[in-house]
């Protein structure tokens, strides 16, 4: 059976600078950072990062009450970004509701506020008397996946991966093998998270989140840098459309982008540590799902989040696999770490890169890490010709993914 | 509390929880139809009922018979007379 090529026609992002992709990428070529102060994480016993980049100025309240009602902030996020991707891949409703559509959508867990208000509430009388009927639907796994389906109608089918950081590059990645096999002929895909002091913890206890920036929010977190000193947690959504490119032509949609290559590896070497033969060996994979060789990619979008281990581990395994030939860099300096939206918002930025024909650089990289000095780093927004990206995302677990998406031709 | 307090109560808790316009919610507006309301809704307007009146009406047979916002007004009143009436 002759698998289907798979083209991307929408994208939304809801991001530390806002909605939009277009906000993303403003704020992204200027240098922006989204990253901020949050001084009630000070009445936290225990936790000693101060910063984090929420997203700023989304109004739950133009989502109607009957689908806001299920929704925490995390599935709020992931409506607004399908909304926006699907309005601009220009689908019908009929092409949304009629079955050919589906959803892969996920995020970290379900959302932290909701199951922390419950236990807050249920503790104080050991009762679920007060429990009201949309809670279990923002606590449940595939709580995003499932808001979407219902706010736009969808009735092909609905999956929900979830693996930490890697959650939106996978739900990309499960939704392009989708297509290509015929299943459905667009899938709304991506990944979505709120903040919770939960993460931020997650991350500080094991010594891997930033602590040193608490008064210079703006100076971290420092993907490649010397003076890294770990993770900013983040929250957000990406949302991509994906169509078949039948469909696409057929429709004379505007084609942004095509996903030619993805690949998810397990590290069984260790839950927290990445490990760069194997993260080495995910992109290799990648490599030979698209057909090609090192020498045709033109970017990497890399994972780096800014820790110690996980930035020296991407650096050797990509000069394994490409040498110093291809340029990289992280978008998590200007953004943070945005959990299982972090893949699908760096692959719209990838996207938007590859259209403008420019790369963005990894900020707050000031002076490279010697053990990370293998990669050629981008510095400074650059203009040049992209054809073909691969974007990274690896996470706790021990799940990585690699994804390789084309600039558009017949 | 009056009788028009508790339904002005009433109406006010509804309104603030389904976000519906004060105005619309008169006592023949059923509750499906012209308010808008679901099978979902009916779960949490009992809560909103018992959480503002401080009394427990999940297991009363008498919810099920409510169909507008009157059946509601007429109900609480009812339950606040019989909870009254009860000897302490």
């Amino acid at each position: 059976m002759p698998l289907k090529r798979v083209v991307i026609t929408g994208m939304g992002a809801i991001s530390p600078f806002g909605r939009g992709v277009d906000t993303l990428m403003t704020a992204l070529l200027s240098g922006e950072s989204g990253v901020r102060i949050l001084p009630e994480l000070a009445d936290i016993r225990g936790i000693r990062t101060r910063v984090a980049a929420l997203v700023p100025g989304v109004d739950p309240g133009e989502i109607p009450r009957k689908y806001r009602r299920s929704m925490s902030a995390m599935s709020v996020f992931a409506a607004l970004a399908a909304g926006d991707a699907i309005a601009q891949a220009g689908l019908s409703g009929e092409q949304v509701r009629g079955g050919r559509l589906g959803v892969s959508i996920g995020s970290t867990i379900g959302s932290p506020r909701t199951t922390q208000a419950f236990f807050d509430d249920f503790r104080t009388d050991n009762s679920v008397e007060r429990m009201k009927s949309g809670l279990f639907f923002q606590i449940m796994n595939h709580s995003c996946a499932a808001n979407v389906t219902h706010m736009f109608g969808v009735t092909g089918r609905t999956v929900a991966p979830a693996a930490a950081c890697s959650t939106g590059s996978l739900a990309v990645g499960y939704g392009a093998e989708t297509i290509s096999m015929g299943k459905q002929d667009f899938m709304l895909c991506g990944g979505a998270d709120e903040f919770h002091p939960l993460t931020a913890g997650t991350f500080d206890i094991m010594n891997a989140a930033s602590t040193r920036f608490n008064e210079s929010p703006e100076k971290t977190p420092r993907p490649f840098d010397r003076d890294r000193d770990g993770v900013v947690c983040a929250e957000g959504s990406g949302i991509l459309l994906l169509e078949s490119l039948d469909s696409a032509l057929r429709r004379n949609a505007e084609i942004l982008a095509e996903i030619v290559g993805f690949a998810s590896t397990s590290d069984p070497e260790s839950i927290a540590n990445p490990n760069a033969a194997n993260i080495a060996h995910c992109m290799r994979q990648a490599l030979l799902d698209a057909g090609i060789g090192p020498a045709g990619i033109d970017y990497v979008n890399a994972h780096a989040t800014g820790t110690e281990l996980g930035d020296i581990a991407e650096s050797e395994a990509i000069r394994s696999v490409f040498g110093d030939r291809v340029p990289a860099s992280s978008l998590k300096g200007n953004l943070g770490h945005a959990m299982a939206a972090s893949g699908a918002l760096e692959l719209a930025a990838s996207v938007e890169m590859l259209r403008r024909g420019i790369l963005l650089p990894t900020h707050n990289l000031d002076h490279v890490d010697p053990l990370c000095a293998s990669v050629l780093h981008v510095r400074e927004v650059t203009r040049r010709r992209v054809d073909t990206v691969m974007k990274n995302n690896f996470a706790l677990g021990g799940v990585n993914s690699s994804l390789v998406i084309r600039r558009f031709r017949q | 509390m009056t009788n028009q307090e508790i339904i002005e109560r009433i109406d006010r808790s509804i309104a603030e929880e389904f976000e519906i316009d004060p105005e619309g919610m008169t006592p023949e507006k059923t509750l499906f139809q012209d308010l808008g309301l679901d099978s979902l809704d009916i779960v949490d307007l009992v809560i909103v009922l018992e959480t503002a009146f401080r009394f427990k009406i999940r297991e009363d047979e008498g919810i099920r018979k409510i169909r507008t916002l009157g059946d509601i007004h007429a109900f609480v009143l009812q339950k606040k007379n019989e909870l009254e009436s009860i000897p302490r």
